[in-house]
């Protein structure tokens, strides 16, 4: 199962290193990132591979909920076929 | 990725500002084999099959709307027309069998369960006829039960006797639920060419021609198309057309997405995905506001019922597209009482009641949600719902009235359903007396293009 992480909040030093650390502690491959300030918004999207996880989805979501509570900015994650379904013909 | 970022913002976007949302996702059940000669045993096996089929409907609704990142905002259940059901049995306590329902609705915990229903479009049976007369009480004394009564079809014409009780039936409702405004009112629904796979209530039921167990989607999201719409300002109609149609295919995706995974799930078919502009009372989920976008000062002036041909037809063009499995009402919903745009054009004068009528000729349901005085005679009901009826009968399309005549309010008061079903000013309706046509009964003839066979 592969997913989109999105990350939108106020720019400081390290968002991406906070959000990456959790995807590492559990086993959460990130396939392709991209990051941009956009309207003076940090904003990042990430996909990841959670075919090897070792937790489950709904703790992972809360997991990164707090992770970015913690550093002020809003990070979703949602299944990416619900994206793919919704762009592509 | 073949995903673009503006796609992935444009979609959290829906999400989080422009109240995208599945509105509900609803299993129907077939309850033809709990029909029994003994009326307790029926209702055991209803109530038995029910919890057994829904077990898991709600927790695995909220683990799909946690993966996605999308509301599903209800969970629910709709079953074969109970007349036909309690039909057999050997007692005729037809309020047992909606209590029954009420019950199993409660145990798997899903808000609303639809199907105390008849279906008597062409006449009624003696059975009809006294389980009718049993809906005031099953829906005053249950919680969750929603009814519904289907009075005419193109095909065999409108039951005149039919409309004539309804008009009784619903005022008997109102005063039946005279201490919250009257709000049982909300629960029945008297529908023309009613479809057999409508997720949404109050009108939902699971039709004798369907299967065991199927699991039907109700998408909605008036916000993202008012939103979409903003972009497109001046431009030509046929442009806003293109517009709504492109936004109504990425929403009915949405909720194949989901309904397709929770019916896997929960391993029964997926049936239907109704695409569905159905507004809430919250600021920006309105139709009325997308009517206005458009460019009408106020919904319910001339050139609305244009307005609104235009966006239910541009949106089951983008959803047929998007799904091979569109259905049931599919189209735009103007309820006044849950859309806060219509509250304020009947609180400043824009819409009146013979306009809601008109609109309904173009609309995706009909007559919704709407407040009248509650010394309406029921002869004017009946009438409200003889003329509804024929716009869809004569139209080949789905019509419906869900009139709530506030026992004890008149116009210019304000009833208060609660939640998603909203408050309404009570409007006038029309003065003189429909009491002698209403009581002819009879049928009123199937039309001329009934005959295609």
């Amino acid at each position: 199962m592969k997913a989109i992480i999105t990350v939108i909040g106020n720019d400081k030093p390290g968002i991406i290193y906070n959000v990456s650390k959790v995807l590492f502690e559990h086993t959460v491959n990130i396939q392709d990132i991209s990051q941009t300030i956009l309207q003076s918004y940090f904003t990042m999207m990430m996909l990841v591979d959670l075919t090897n996880m070792t937790t489950d989805f709904n703790a992972l979501k809360s997991t990164l909920e707090q992770a970015g509570e913690k550093n002020g900015v809003s990070i979703r994650i949602q299944r990416e076929e619900f994206f793919e379904s919704m762009h592509n013909i | 990725m073949t995903l673009y970022n503006s796609n992935i913002f444009e979609t959290v976007r829906m999400i989080e500002k422009e109240n995208l949302d599945i509105r509900t996702v609803t299993m129907g059940i077939s309850l033809l084999d709990t029909i029994d000669s003994s009326g307790k045993k029926s209702r055991q096996k209803i109530y038995d099959k029910i919890t057994r089929l829904a077990q898991d409907l709600v927790k695995t609704g909220n683990q799909i709307e946690t993966e996605y990142g999308i509301p599903i905002i209800n969970k629910r259940i709709s079953v074969t027309p109970m007349a036909i059901i309690a039909a057999a049995g050997d007692d005729k306590d037809f309020v047992a069998y909606a209590k029954a329902m009420d019950d199993a609705a409660k145990e798997v915990g899903v808000n609303f369960i639809g199907g105390y229903s008849a279906l008597i479009q062409k006449d009624f049976t003696s059975t009809d006829r006294d389980f009718i007369l049993s809906i005031p009480e099953a829906l005053s004394s249950t919680e969750r039960v929603c009814s519904s009564v289907n009075i005419g079809s193109t095909k065999y014409g409108i039951n005149m006797d039919g409309i004539a009780l309804m008009g009784q039936v619903i005022k008997d409702t109102a005063y039946l639920t005279r201490d919250a405004d009257s709000i049982g009112c909300a629960k029945l629904v008297v529908f023309a060419n009613a479809v057999d796979d409508n997720p949404f209530m109050a009108g939902a039921f699971h039709g004798i021609g369907q299967g065991e167990a199927v699991l039907h989607v109700g998408v909605s999201g008036p916000g993202v198309v008012k939103s979409a719409l903003e972009k497109v300002k001046g431009e030509p109609l046929h442009i806003v057309a293109e517009n709504i149609k492109k936004t109504a295919f990425k929403i009915t995706r949405a909720g194949e997405v989901v309904g397709q995974e929770v019916a896997k799930r929960l391993n029964v078919p997926f049936g239907i995905l109704d695409l569905s502009l159905a507004p809430t009372p919250e600021i920006g989920d309105s139709v009325a506001r997308i009517l206005e976008e458009m460019g009408l000062a106020g919904c319910g002036t001339h050139g609305t019922t244009a307005a609104l041909a235009l966006l239910n037809d541009a949106v089951k063009k983008g959803g047929i597209m998007a799904s091979s499995s569109v259905g049931g009402l599919s189209g735009a919903f103007i309820p006044v009482s849950e859309d806060e745009g219509m509250i304020a054009a009947v609180q400043n004068g824009s819409i009146t009641f013979d306009k809601l009528e008109a609109m309904t000729s173009v609309c995706s349901v009909g007559l919704d949600m709407i407040a009248v005085p509650g010394d309406t005679p029921a002869s004017t009901i009946s009438a409200i719902i003889a003329d509804e009826a024929a716009i869809g009968v004569i139209n080949n399309k789905t019509t419906a009235v869900r009139l709530i005549p506030v026992y004890g309010k008149s116009v210019g008061e304000m009833a208060s359903f609660g939640g998603l079903l909203g408050y309404a000013p009570i409007m006038p309706v029309n003065g003189f007396s429909s009491e002698a046509f209403i009581l002819r009964g009879g049928r009123i003839p199937a039309p001329i293009h009934s005959f295609k066979n």
